[in-house]
């Protein structure tokens, strides 16, 4: 689970951040000024100061923020001039946008806000769709508008270029203000909420953020996307009435409290239309009491009312918005926020705490117990010079806002209508008139107004409670002790008489300033109480700062669940255990060492000298027995009853070994079948909804193309003796412990990941071992992607792109106990989409429907069309797997589509595209439903960027210290460059952005510092003067694909270059020397192949469509190359091991050269050779 | 880095080099010849003898043979306690191999005098330790988990670990006993440690009494916080000599161990910590 933050805001409007792993609220320090409200997303937090400003803290992450700004430059051919600015005077601007209309010039492009800066000059595209141009970029056409093309031709009238430049994003992880746009915004802020952004993934970090003036305006921020965080403009949303709060959830929902205490819900809110188009109104959840605040999620909506209830909405979703009813919930709180996965966060109108909702999960939305987040803030518990600091910046703060009310009152008075507005409300109410306090725009207001009517009913001995308990007045009261009276005197003078006291008090308190002495002096004997407090409170400050006090909080951006392990609860005792280990860590180490130190010492002294001693216990035979379900060998197949048995016992040398036994009846006959554990090769689990069954493979199975598979009762079993029989087939082969650092590392289509130790004779000459005989044992976690080298660093990457790096563990997932090591053992979370299709058919009559032709396809299907898939009964992949959205529709299907998602075509199967024509008969529109797995295993999360290849150098580095290059592409397209990676430090320390004209998708480094990548367009690419010097290279060379062929994958051996193109074909790259590393051209080596892996003695391994065995065909197996050598680097032929299912494999780990053979014929005749086979390893290998 | 894991196996397969030397009292027909075998330190001594006798045997005559037992300088062994526990508590620091005498006569002296000591010496067969390994195995769980994880087991799981023990089958062991070590997390360990502090020097035949392993404030307790209870005078004052050694699995834990890790990983296969405190060698 990546760590994320929940943000809150405290009385004095300082912003603290609670992260989900951590136990403190950290207070963000760079804040300038004191904050009112935050509403914050994961990647970043937007809040209101207490200037009226907007102000946006963009987390910082290694991906800049960068936009690219362009222009093009466009020329007309005449005869005089030949190509020349000089237009046709109905031509277009000689710099102009890409459509002609708008005049470009460079110098008008100006920086957006304070925010951003330049990253250098203009310069001149010299890409054209991908391809490189001819000098200085320019592209051809006959005439303005017009379809360009790279060559000039002997038609070419007019040509146009393409200047571009970046600017970046510089104010990361700080406070920036929103430039305000005085004209259209005469009146500030006083709320404001983003979500949004599952409304539409594209552009990438696309957000809706709404705003509410205090004039009771709503406001749209457009434009918010990750290349332009700040957004660009305010638009005004028309209204129905005044609203004081509002409220945007991450998906559609949009939610806004108004003047009166009725509800507003905003309708029509889409993909293409995130503002929304109308409002609805809901009545207040109570008949005589307005609500005061609300908060939505993704499918819920929680509201307030004044008199601090808890309501939650019935029946909310995307199609029902406004939901069905209200349902009052226990608790009173004074202001609730929903964050992620609707869970829902909220302040104690009493203690004014942090409450956390316990219990919510997408079946029970609205939760079980509020739970109070109970930790320290990070000055709680330091020294007193710290709390003495905070004490200074409430001060400080309390004399800022003051004056920062005193502008704005003088400038605009008329703004702080509230207070009337709301008088006139409710004329008497005493104890509730802080109700204004949450649609006031000032949160001071609000902490002055609790102890106005706090004072009221204590003077007036009104039965209403009290908001604020005694001892939190001495909070205003460790304050500077002038102002305590400034900002005490006007409540308790004026608070009884005007119990909704506002600004205006405060500027009279400006005003009496000078008179401060003389106020507190007049201040009657509570305040003299807090007097007496205060003095307390200077000696104990920790007694002071106990209970934090909370004026807003924001779980936008935390990522929490129901599952989720929080350490925000037990604060006391577990920051008491983890002080006390971390005052020793030294001797934490030092009684581990000693037993470590000592128990190989008695090793020493009790049995090395004695060894040819007898064992006192022989070592006998042990069974176990069960019984379980085998798909049988005969047809017609099907899974039948049988008794499983494993018996395990010593060999000859000592080595344990074992014997699988079937037995089964076959026509009343019992027979068995049985296979050697030292023969097993791999267990893989095959766990569906139905079956929970495993496949075990031998030589000769995995020849057949037909394993055992083996059916038990329950998952649990299955793991049992998955468990059972993987330390067996370890232990008869003598394998403990992590792999190791050359260790072959492979990915089954479920997930699974599987590593095998390569034999020294693995490539060996003439003679390798044969691949079906390799030995794959399983490691705990989920990826889609592996990549190794050979000093033991390795990066995986999930379904979700998330990035994570391997731990030196082993073991996780269900390898419990001893299959699995204690350290580096992680929970991984991984997330993938399940697709369905929904097909329809046109008739003349009713046009599209869902009643298609008998011989259709199911009207909902999968990919295939062959198999029906509804929205119902569609399962997650295995139990594993749980759903965690509802199913939308997928608009990112290749071909694109319309607005609705739906592709037409012909018929079916056939081509589609996004757009309906005449000829088009049916269409199918893809949906999406994401689950989630959670497992553990020896990985730990490489946050933040998502990922869609990773390479490493392949080959050793010289010492543990040294930086191995690791290149990647993240899931957008961009190359990246992970900095600080050594064999101690494998997760490296940041990336390093390498620019590119267009998206990649993947990536390969070779031996050598060679780094060639895939361009989406299919076309290849290499990185010139990548070295040690220059990790990051300086420039892409453009090289062509295949004709006619989009290349997908590639990988790079010690010299071999190797490419998959979308069709399948393995190209081997010819001509690539030292002088030339880019090569000639490519070479055709073989077809149905998925996915290659070359490594650093260039050996070759793919992972192949049908093969054919004996028994059975699979898709996805493991194939070698055979016949490599230095001489003949593409080798001659494919032995096939282990498949089918596998979708991945990296050999690149694997740098042990093999024993050289020496065959009479080969050493006698042909000496050379192996001669140079040395130079050219000691020469090109590192 | 080493495992915590690895600390298991090492524990389990610690082996004592041990003489078997008939005692000389015995007659025999022709001379005895010693016999030499590691012997399992988790293991007890009934267990892992079939041999030694068989040896023996070889040169008496059967009318002169009864019951079997050992003695090292005498003291004769007893066949509860874990093998590793005698020879830490009465031959650490000798000369290895450990030298053990085999008696088959009660009629000799030493144990004349002992005769309390017959019920202790004398096992008559492997199912008296079985059930007196599982009752140790059922009090310690009944310590750390009020008997919940014992009790839930099935009868073919205590089948399991005493067979484990009984053929020195680590896997087969730990496959079950790893769940007599889980514990809730936020507990922070056991809720009593099973520990039993054996000492040379005194009559009583072990301490053992209820201990936690996290104070009431939330600190860890550790192997000095047990014995500065337990055991005080195991622990050196300030500025004195060591006077005593505390051995458990025939090393020196330093004193600033946690005691749950201890019991997690040094427990013997009946779930105990047998902690031997022993004087300091004066040489």
């Amino acid at each position: 689970m990546p760590v994320s933050l929940l943000w809150a805001v405290d009385v004095y409007g300082r912003v603290y951040s609670l992260s989900t792993a951590g136990q403190q609220w950290e207070q963000c320090r760079d804040a300038q000024m004191e904050f009112k409200r935050v509403t914050a997303a994961q990647q970043c937090c937007w809040g209101i100061a207490c200037d009226n400003n907007i102000y946006l803290n963009v987390h910082a992450s290694d991906l800049p923020v960068r936009y690219q700004e362009e222009t093009y430059e466009n020329q007309r051919w005449n005869p005089v001039d030949g190509f020349s600015d000089r237009l046709l005077p109905s031509d277009r601007w000689q710099l102009s946008d890409v459509t002609g209309l708008q005049h470009q010039p460079l110098d008008n492009f100006r920086l957006p806000s304070s925010s951003w800066e330049w990253e250098g000059d203009w310069y001149v595209d010299e890409n054209f769709e991908g391809e490189p141009t001819e000098k200085e970029g320019w592209s051809y056409a006959i005439d303005f508008p017009a379809t360009y093309t790279k060559d000039k031709k002997w038609n070419s009238c007019v040509r146009r270029r393409r200047w571009l430049r970046y600017r970046r994003y510089k104010a990361m992880d700080t406070w920036a203000k929103i430039p305000s746009q005085q004209t259209t915004l005469p009146d500030p802020f006083s709320d404001i909420s983003c979500g949004g952004w599952e409304i539409n993934e594209e552009p990438r970090g696309r957000l809706s953020l709404w705003a509410v003036s205090l004039q009771g305006k709503v406001w749209f921020r457009e434009g918010i996307y990750h290349h332009n965080p700040e957004g660009s403009l305010w638009e005004e949303v028309p209204l129905p009435g005044e609203v004081v709060q509002i409220s945007c959830g991450p998906g559609d929902l949009v939610w806004a409290v108004l003047w009166e205490g009725q509800l507003i819900v905003r309708e029509g809110i889409g993909r293409d239309c995130p503002k929304g188009t109308s409002w609805a109104m809901v009545d207040s959840p109570s008949p005589d009491v307005g609500a005061t605040h609300v908060a939505v999620g993704v499918n819920v909506v929680w509201a307030l009312t004044k008199d601090n209830k808890v309501w939650f909405r019935r029946g909310v979703n995307s199609h029902n918005p406004c939901g069905s009813g209200w349902i009052s919930m226990v608790g009173e709180m004074i202001m609730i926020n929903v964050g992620l996965n609707d869970q829902v966060l909220a302040i104690g109108s009493e203690d004014r705490a942090v409450y956390f909702r316990q219990g919510v999960t997408s079946s029970e939305l609205s939760g079980k117990t509020w739970k109070v987040i109970s930790v320290p803030r990070d000055g709680d518990r330091s020294h007193s010079s710290a709390s003495a600091h905070s004490l200074q910046s409430a001060g400080c703060y309390f004399c800022g806002e003051v004056r920062a009310h005193c502008i704005i009152t003088s400038s605009s008075p008329e703004s702080f209508v509230d207070a009337p507005t709301e008088h006139s409300d409710q004329p008497i109410e005493t104890p509730k008139s802080r109700i204004p306090k949450v649609t006031s725009d000032s949160f001071i207001s609000e902490l002055v107004s609790d102890r106005g009517p706090g004072k009221t009913s204590r003077e007036v001995r009104s039965a209403g409670p009290a908001v604020l308990e005694e001892e939190t007045i001495p909070l205003e009261g460790e304050v500077k002790a002038p102002d305590v009276g400034v900002s005490l005197s006007p409540s308790q003078s004026v608070g009884p008489l005007d119990p909704q006291w506002s600004n205006v008090d405060l500027e009279e308190a400006q005003g009496q300033q000078a008179q401060t002495g003389a106020v507190v002096d007049t201040a009657d004997t509570s305040s003299l109480s807090s007097v007496a407090t205060f003095t307390l409170a200077m000696e104990d400050p920790y007694g002071v700062d106990e209970h934090p006090m909370w004026a807003w909080v924001s779980g936008g951006g935390c990522s929490v669940d129901s599952h989720t392990q929080l350490n925000w609860f037990n604060s006391m005792v577990q920051s008491v255990q983890s002080m006390s280990l971390s005052v020793t860590p030294a001797q934490t180490a030092a009684w581990r060492k000693q037993i470590f130190e000592q128990l190989s010492e008695r090793t020493k002294r009790e049995m090395d000298n004695f060894r040819h001693y007898e064992q006192a216990i022989e070592q006998s035979v042990w069974v176990k027995k069960g019984t379980m379900q085998w798909w049988r060998d005969w047809k017609p197949h099907k899974w039948i009853d049988v008794h499983f048995a494993l018996e395990q016992f010593s060999g000859p040398e000592g080595n344990k070994d074992g014997i699988l036994f079937i037995y089964y009846n076959f026509y009343e006959e019992k027979k068995y079948l049985h296979a050697f554990v030292n023969e097993v090769t791999i267990l893989v689990p095959v766990l569906n909804d139905s079956k929970h069954s495993f496949a075990i493979y031998t030589p000769e199975r995995t020849k057949q193309r037909w394993p055992i598979r083996l059916s038990a009762a329950t998952e649990l079993e299955m793991h049992d003796w998955l468990a059972l029989l993987s330390v067996s087939c370890c232990d008869s082969r003598g394998i403990q412990g992590p792999p190791s650092k050359q260790a072959i590392w492979s990915i089954t289509c479920k997930g699974d990941i599987f590593v095998s130790e390569p034999s020294l004779s693995l490539e060996a000459m003439p003679y390798p071992t044969p691949c079906d005989q390799m030995f794959w044992r399983q490691v705990g976690g989920h990826l889609r992607v592996v990549e190794c080298n050979s000093i033991g660093i390795v990066w995986g990457i999930g379904y979700d792109h998330t990035a994570w790096v391997y731990t030196g563990g082993y073991g996780g997932g269900f390898f419990q106990g001893l299959a699995s090591s204690t350290d580096n053992i992680y929970t991984q979370v991984d997330v993938k989409n399940v697709y369905i299709y929904e097909n329809q058919r046109w008739n003349p009559v009713t046009g599209y429907t869902n009643r298609g032709l008998p011989t259709d396809r199911y009207m909902w299907s999968d990919a295939s069309g062959l198999h029906e898939c509804t929205k119902t009964n569609m399962k997650p992949p295995s139990p594993h797997w749980t759903w965690v959205s509802d199913w939308t529709i997928d608009y990112s299907v290749s071909g694109g589509t319309d607005k609705e998602g739906w592709q037409y075509a012909a018929d079916f199967p056939a081509s589609y595209h996004g757009h309906k024509t005449m000829k088009d008969f049916v269409r199918r529109r893809r949906w999406a439903r994401k689950c989630k797995l959670t497992t553990t295993g020896p990985w730990q999360e490489v946050p933040p960027i998502p990922l869609s290849d990773v390479t490493i150098l392949p080959c050793a580095a010289q010492s543990s210290v040294d930086v191995v290059p690791l290149w990647a592409i993240s899931n957008k397209g961009d190359v990246l460059c992970r900095l600080g990676v050594t064999a101690l430090t494998p997760a490296g320390s940041s990336w390093l952005h390498v620019g590119t004209d267009q998206p990649f998708k993947s990536i390969s480094i070779g031996a050598a510092s060679q780094v060639w990548a895939i361009a989406r367009d299919g076309s290849a690419f290499y990185r010139g003067s990548v070295s040690s010097q220059s990790p990051a290279g300086d420039c892409w060379y453009h090289i062509p694909s295949p004709s006619k062929q989009k290349l997908k994958q590639v990988s790079v051996g010690r010299t071999s270059v190797y490419t998959v193109d979308e069709n399948g074909n393995l190209w081997y790259r010819q001509g690539v020397t030292p002088s030339y590393p880019q090569g000639s051209s490519w070479e055709h080596i073989s077809n149905n192949v998925r996915k290659v892996s070359a490594g650093p003695l260039d050996q070759v391994w793919i992972i192949a469509d049908k093969v054919q065995g004996s028994h059975s065909l699979s898709c996805g197996t493991v194939c070698h190359r055979l016949g490599v050598q230095p001489l003949e680097p593409k080798g001659q032929s494919w032995d096939y091991g282990i498949g089918g299912g596998w979708d991945h494999i990296t050999v690149r780990g694997n740098s042990m050269e093999p024993p050289r053979v020496h065959l009479p014929s080969l050493t006698e005749r042909t000496p050379l050779p192996v001669r140079n086979t040395e130079i050219n390893s000691s020469a090109v290998g590192c | 880095m080493a495992d915590d894991k690895d600390v298991l196996r090492d524990v389990w397969f610690g082996r004592i080099p041990t003489c078997f030397t008939l005692n000389q009292d015995e007659v025999t027909e022709r001379e005895a010849e010693p016999y030499y075998l590691l012997l399992p330190r988790v293991s007890y001594l009934p267990l892992v003898t079939d041999k030694v006798k068989k040896h023996f045997l070889k040169v008496m005559k059967a009318e002169d043979v009864e019951e079997m037992w050992l003695e090292y300088e005498g003291t004769p062994l007893k066949w509860h306690y874990p093998i590793g526990v005698l020879f830490d508590l009465h031959a650490s620091n000798t000369v290895l191999p450990w030298s053990i005498t085999v008696h088959f006569k009660f009629f000799c002296p030493l144990v004349a005098k002992k005769l309390q000591y017959r019920d202790l010496l004398h096992c008559t067969s492997n199912s008296v330790i079985e059930a007196h390994f599982m009752s140790s195995i059922k009090e310690a769980d009944a310590l750390k988990h009020k008997s919940q994880v014992v009790n839930d087991m099935q009868k073919k799981d205590h089948k399991q670990l005493w067979m484990g023990l009984q053929n020195d089958k680590f896997d087969q062991f730990w496959a079950i006993n790893r769940k007599l070590m889980e514990y809730p997390t936020e507990e922070g360990g056991f809720r009593y440690i099973p520990f039993r502090i054996y000492q040379t020097m005194s009559d009583r035949p072990f301490i053992q009494k209820l201990f936690r392993p996290v104070s009431p404030e939330g600190n860890v307790h550790t192997l000095g916080d047990l014995l500065k209870e337990m055991y005080p005078a195991a622990l050196p004052n300030d500025g004195e000599q060591k006077r005593y050694q505390v051995v458990i699995h025939g090393i020196e834990p330093l004193l600033e161990t946690p005691l749950q890790w201890l019991s997690e990983h040094l427990s013997h296969p009946d779930n105990f910590l047998h902690i031997c405190v022993i004087p300091t060698p004066t040489d």
